[in-house]
């Protein structure tokens, strides 16, 4: 009896300590929500509250009944989900570029002394200081039939008919490649340089030869910022406008290039809103997958 | 005893209403909203500024971007706006749908206008025509003559550029086919037509190296020389062509069309407004507006007012002689059609 006795005391002193502490951790959590309070406030006014209208917005006709009608059309319509195909082609096809383009960049920043590297980081960066627009109409310029590469080219007489290197899905590629590049590259440079060399260093006194020590230890350990930088290059292609617009000539139909579309044509904001919504709920599902697939290669790579 | 009325009794109320009716009478403020641009400063150079102190009363200029913009306004029950300009289409359109007041046409008078250019919601403000244009580099100035011409990549190899949208683009189509110019809407409004002009847009598909969305685009289309021919608003390509674009263009068989002023739904002034219409269609108000922009008056007593250079009156899209060669833009047609018409020929695209 006695001792039952001494061990449901010491199981009440236990729960004192414990409620404490988890008040502690609720008082804590509290604090730490008021401060990011602002910025909540922030996000719901300005992003949920939008967005959500917007999705309530595409479930209702132009007489304001509550109905499918847009979704239906979307589905009746070939042409719409031609255009969800031609915007998920282009986004994987400029992903895909800029990870070949992108993946030797910042292996060679992450290889190079930091003051080098810091140095070239800016020569990534720069473009950055240059509006978006302004970026594309450059290529624009370059490209066209009468623009400096077909110029140059038949001038030196490598080609002798001007050749279409815009207004077609490649020069929308071009400049898609061009302006998304340095969001593939920071976040990937960032993990490359925080891996341990010694890491490396380890596999080859085991024995592994360059390329093997690379494709088993430094592969795997940068797929996390890959998997980030490949991540946020794909979504910010799926909501591109300006690029394919201008560059695409009219042949590559983008989701936001349809929004616009619709809205001209039918007034409305609910048929473009229903356009909006499936992008949207194709973006988070592609997120979501991609954020299961970061964290397994994080667990399989980083060995945590 | 029942609660003191706190609510003022009927004649104050009356007195207030009547002062609240005066108050214009001293502070009448008309908002009036274009589009922006080298075309709104036209607008007001030429029309709203002389026009509010010819009325005597004070403007507030706005721009938009698109009809949607009004729409919202006036199911939200948020109209600031009086005036608006727009597209005939639009227009024709945004009435159907009653977002815009029916125009008083005993205030305004359009008995000189040109045929077709005031319609219930929308009154015309200046007539611009969708026409064929080249390039003088590659076919001098006798170029295409014809929508025939425009198809046929024997006679004239070359690049050409289309619009995007379906407005402007099936009526060219139907004339390539051998449809004559008055018998195009009629054709078009028959079960099949619409398909009839894809099909034969669809065949220069190949050909078609630029797919155009916008007026500042086809302008510089023509001044970059990207294309060898194509479709356009002819305003543009004079503009161009001052810019020493190498561009011409023909008003054969060229859509005539019009932007026209209209009255929001619910506007803060609507009688102002359509006294302002009143104003701006006046003759002097229209010959003036032809001189910031190459788009033709809708009232064709401008033309007998001297003040337009008779040369230049000719270049213009109205100018009878002009107006005579060309198509005019059918509104009940794209009143009734434009969606269904728009969704296949965005298929169509997108193949």
């Amino acid at each position: 009896m006695s001792a039952l006795g001494l061990s449901v005391a010491g199981e009440v002193v236990d729960d004192f300590h414990a409620a404490a502490l988890r008040r502690d951790h609720w008082r804590e959590r509290l604090g730490l929500a008021a401060l990011a309070a602002p910025a909540l406030l922030l996000v719901t006014v300005t992003v949920l509250l939008p967005v959500g209208w917007l999705f309530g917005l595409s479930f209702f006709d132009d007489a304001g009944a509550p109905s499918l009608e847009h979704y239906r059309r979307m589905l009746a319509e070939p042409s719409y989900g031609r255009t969800f195909r031609t915007t998920f082609e282009i986004s994987l096809a400029t992903t895909a570029i800029c990870i070949l383009l992108g993946y030797p960049l910042a292996y060679f920043l992450s290889q190079l002394p930091r003051r080098a590297a810091n140095l070239c980081m800016i020569a990534v960066l720069l473009p950055f200081w240059t509006s978006l627009l302004v970026r594309t109409y450059a290529w624009l310029v370059l490209l066209q039939r009468s623009g400096l590469i077909n110029t140059w080219g038949m001038q030196l007489g490598l080609w002798s008919e001007p050749l279409q290197l815009v207004h077609n899905v490649g020069g929308t590629l071009i400049g898609m490649v061009h302006i998304m590049l340095p969001f593939l590259v920071l976040p990937l440079y960032g993990t490359m340089r925080a891996i341990d060399r010694d890491m490396l260093r380890a596999a080859s006194s085991l024995g592994s030869t360059p390329a093997h020590g690379f494709w088993s230890v430094f592969f795997p350990l940068s797929l996390p910022g890959l998997a980030a930088g490949s991540a946020l290059v794909f979504v910010l292609c799926l909501g591109f406008y300006v690029t394919p617009a201008m560059l695409g000539g009219g042949k590559v139909t983008m989701v936001s290039n349809r929004i616009a579309n619709d809205i001209e044509l039918f007034f409305n904001w609910g048929a473009a809103s229903a356009l909006g919504v499936v992008l949207l709920v194709i973006t988070l599902v592609v997120l979501v997958l991609t954020a299961r697939l970061s964290r397994g290669a994080g667990l399989f790579g980083g060995g945590h | 005893m029942p609660c003191p009325p706190i609510l003022p009794s009927r004649s104050t109320l009356a007195l207030l209403l009547s002062l609240a009716g005066a108050m214009p009478a001293f502070a009448q403020e008309l908002t009036v909203v274009s589009f922006g641009g080298s075309y709104q400063e036209a607008q007001s150079k030429a029309l709203f500024v002389p026009a509010a102190k010819a009325l005597g009363i004070k403007l507030k200029e706005e721009t938009y971007s698109s009809i949607a913009d009004l729409r919202l306004k006036v199911k939200a029950g948020a109209v600031t706006w009086d005036v608006v300009a727009s597209g005939s289409g639009s227009a024709a359109r945004a009435g159907s749908e009653g977002i815009l007041e029916k125009l008083d046409y005993k205030v305004i008078d359009t008995s000189s206008f040109v045929p077709g250019t005031a319609q219930d919601y929308c009154v015309g403000g200046d007539v611009f025509s969708t026409v064929l244009a080249w390039n003088t580099k590659t076919y001098g100035q006798n170029g295409p003559q014809n929508w025939a011409d425009f198809w046929d990549i024997k006679k004239f190899p070359g690049k050409r550029s289309y619009r995007k949208g379906v407005a402007g683009a099936l009526e060219p189509a139907l004339m390539a086919d051998g449809v004559p110019p008055e018998k195009v809407y009629e054709v078009l409004s028959q079960p099949g037509g619409v398909e009839r002009a894809i099909k034969k847009i669809r065949e220069l598909k190949p050909h078609i190296a630029v797919w155009w969305s916008s007026g500042a685009q086809h302008a510089q289309l023509m001044k970059d020389g990207e294309v060898d021919m194509i479709t356009g608003w002819n305003g543009r390509f004079d503009v161009a062509a001052k810019d020493g674009a190498k561009v011409a263009y023909t008003f054969n068989q060229a859509l005539l069309d019009y932007d026209c002023f209209a009255v929001a739904k619910g506007a803060p002034n609507k009688d102002l407004a359509m006294k302002f219409l009143a104003e701006i269609s006046k003759p002097q108000y229209q010959a003036e507006f032809t001189k910031y922009i190459t788009y033709g008056p809708t009232n064709k007593k401008a033309y007998d007012l001297g003040t337009i250079d008779a040369a230049y009156a000719r270049t213009l899209p109205s100018h009878p002689d002009n107006a005579a060669k060309q198509v005019p833009i059918d509104l009940d047609w794209y009143t009734k059609f434009e969606t269904q018409a728009s969704a296949a020929y965005q298929n169509m695209l997108t193949e």
